[in-house]
């Protein structure tokens, strides 16, 4: 008797509850695919090379280091970029303090004149180091900036996916993203943004997933992501050669001392 | 003598010279660049001196740049050096940009040798960067990072979230460099008269001591600074009541303190910045030939205004102190000073084509002086290791006394062109 119950009980519940894991709203889905793109492990470090390539072929290389680091609790993080090639901004370094709903802070080191200074964080929106990416694409998009809807579920390649259009709220660079989300990595595998035109003016792929453990822990990692300019042709490469997750990155390595001398144990 | 001894040092250090396992343990990279630098006066004046052609600049510059640190970062090594060839002189000549030994153990790092120092918060204004200026390369066209001169000095940080102190050092006293009469038109009031230079000699008592301390409060970046050595700019040693033939120049002595603040708002960066110049050897300001004690504020204000569009303005204030004795004690025939030097300035950089192309505009403009300065630039990247950089100097003044109106005859449009290796 008492079992039918637990069983009529759970018939009863059952489809509530799948329903519930399996169909998550739209902004649950960006939520969990910028945790898994931008904020796993404790923190990170990797080695970065950038290769931006014009319609014609012509390729520039900007290698860098980058460590990131979450603060516990809450959704802040913190950046420490240093520049390894070209030439001219070798031994630049940037220190980004990044607030979920505040500008960031952001500080440049100019090492031909060793000079230290805070930067305007306003221009999410510009070219990060002249590559398609913007500083937005690289740190991350305030979730409440667009509004999400879910599509459609489509395969892109092997892997299941949500496809979400997210909309920005005020005006942006684009109009409109849609975004196909692995329902597996929860990690964005292909972006499509729209101009105000309604054209598509840049693609972002995922070329190369990588589950790269740490501590018992696997974290599925983008090692290759390419940004595509579809109207000029134009497109970076991104590939990160080494990365690590949870290695112990000491909270001061993200301050001022570290511009003016790049902690060395971090950035080879 | 430095450089030869720079130079042995990167033959002992080159990788060529180490077997593989030392390079392995050795971590010494070599970098430089090869940079060649012309700027042409266009005012169509020659300086009456014996460089006074039409060029202001002609030269080609062989960077070399070896640095190195042990594998956990506690020793390190840098130096800078440049081997050039200066067209205009007809002379070869070397520059020790850098070249010190650093060491970091915990909180402390220790860097000893030469070494380039940048404080504050201004963009071309110092009010706490006391530490000396090259404005020969600036106004005849080198790259920014030429108008920094390094120190030989010994420079002490230490580094905590409650307090970061940066001490710097300096038996050696460096001037700043200041457009050469031979290339350039500038004022000088004693032009007639034997002149002579008398740099503070390296003693105990000399050395020149700078203090930074800073934190961060409130979301601001806020740093507290304090120096006691020499004004960087000479002073003239005269009697000019007696119509002596001979002026001294001499570098006074100077204590200033101070403090800047920045902070993001308004939707950009808002900085101030405020010091004091105590000028010992006048402290009443009845000697003409030494600067009196002044005050000097910055405000900044850096947005973006577009994409790839950034927008600096400043406003810069300098208010002499005994104004009244300065006027009193003014030998006849030299123009006086305002109390008050005010001066506004805009900094515009455009880039466009993935960065490739870098526009960019400086104005300063003193209505205190009635003078002005406009700098306009224009950089190109043909590759990661080519690039370009055309621009100007052009100087208007009412008076040839002002420090920009002094420089009226020596408009020049300059081109860089830099290999990077």
């Amino acid at each position: 008797m008492t079992a039918r119950i637990v069983f009529a009980l759970i018939a009863a519940f059952c489809p509530l509850v799948t329903y519930a894991q399996e169909k998550p709203t739209a902004a649950e889905i960006v939520d969990r695919a910028q945790a898994a793109f931008y904020s796993p492990g404790a923190d990170m470090k990797a080695r970065v090379v950038m290769d931006l390539i014009n319609a014609d072929g012509k390729k520039r290389t900007r290698v860098l280091s980058m460590l990131r680091k979450n603060l516990p609790g809450g959704r802040e993080q913190r950046y420490f970029l240093y520049f390894h090639e070209p030439g001219d901004v070798r031994r630049t370094a940037f220190l980004v303090w990044k607030y979920p709903e505040k500008d960031d802070d952001r500080w440049i080191f100019i090492p031909a004149v060793n000079m230290t200074r805070r930067i305007a964080a306003r221009d999410s929106r510009s070219s990060f180091v002249g590559s398609d990416f913007s500083y937005e694409d690289i740190s991350g998009r305030d979730l409440a900036a667009d509004s999400h809807t879910v599509l459609r579920e489509e395969k892109l390649g092997d892997s299941a996916c949500y496809v979400v259009q997210s909309t920005p709220k005020a005006a942006a660079d684009f109009t409109r993203k849609l975004s196909w989300i692995d329902k597996l990595s929860w990690l964005p595998l292909k972006e499509e943004y729209y101009n105000a035109q309604n054209q598509l003016a840049r693609v972002f792929t995922a070329d190369k997933v990588q589950a790269i453990s740490a501590g018992g822990k696997a974290y599925p990692t983008v090692v290759k992501r390419t940004m595509k300019n579809v109207q000029s042709g134009h497109r970076t490469e991104v590939v990160f050669e080494s990365a690590s997750y949870d290695v112990g990155i000491p909270p001061d390595i993200f301050t001022e001392r570290s511009l003016q001398q790049a902690p060395e144990k971090w950035i080879r | 003598m430095r450089l030869p001894a720079a130079l042995a040092v990167l033959a002992i250090l080159w990788p060529g010279n180490l077997g593989a396992e030392e390079k392995n343990r050795l971590p010494v990279t070599i970098h430089g660049f090869l940079m060649g630098n012309a700027s042409v006066r266009t005012t169509g004046e020659r300086p009456p001196m014996g460089e006074g052609g039409a060029f202001v600049l002609g030269e080609e510059r062989l960077r070399l740049d070896v640095s190195g640190a042990t594998k956990s970062g506690t020793g390190s090594l840098q130096i800078k050096g440049d081997i050039f060839h200066d067209a205009v002189a007809n002379r070869v000549d070397g520059d020790l940009r850098e070249a010190y030994a650093g060491y970091r153990g915990g909180r402390v790092d220790l860097r000893l040798g030469r070494q380039i120092v940048t404080w504050g918060v201004g963009d071309l204004f110092f009010i706490n960067d006391v530490f000396p200026k090259d404005w020969e390369s600036f106004f005849s066209g080198r790259p920014m990072e030429y108008l920094k001169r390094g120190v030989d000095a010994v420079r002490l940080q230490y580094s905590s979230e409650a307090l970061n102190v940066d001490v710097v050092a300096t038996p050696f006293f460096a001037a700043d460099a200041l457009p050469s009469p031979k290339r350039f038109f500038l004022y000088n009031p004693f032009a007639g008269a034997e002149q002579r230079e008398n740099s503070p000699p390296t003693r105990a008592e000399n050395t020149e001591v700078a203090l930074r301390l800073y934190r961060r409060m409130a979301g601001f970046d806020v740093s507290f600074y304090g120096y006691r050595g020499f004004w960087r700019m000479p002073g003239a040693d005269m009697d000019p009541y007696k119509g002596a033939p001979r002026i001294t120049r001499f570098y006074p002595r100077l204590v200033t303190w101070g403090a800047s603040a920045q902070h993001n708002l308004l939707n950009g960066v808002v900085s101030f910045e405020g010091g004091r110049y105590n000028s010992l050897d006048d402290r009443g300001g009845s000697a003409p030939g030494v600067p009196n004690s002044q005050w000097r504020v910055l405000a900044a204000y850096q947005r973006q205004l577009a994409r790839e569009l950034t927008a600096t303005f400043q406003g810069y204030v300098e208010v002499m102190e005994g104004y009244d004795s300065y006027r009193q004690f003014l030998p006849a025939g030299f123009r006086a000073e305002d109390r008050v030097r005010g001066v506004f300035s805009v900094r515009l950089t455009q880039f466009l084509g993935y960065q490739n192309w870098r526009l960019a505009a400086f104005v300063a403009c003193s209505p205190t002086d009635n003078d002005s300065f406009v700098q306009p630039e224009v950089s190109h990247r043909f590759s990661d290791r080519i690039s370009a950089t055309l621009g100007a100097n052009i100087f208007t003044g009412k008076y040839e006394t002002t420090f920009f109106g002094q420089m009226a005859k020596n408009d020049n449009v300059y081109l860089s062109v830099r290999f990077d290796f």
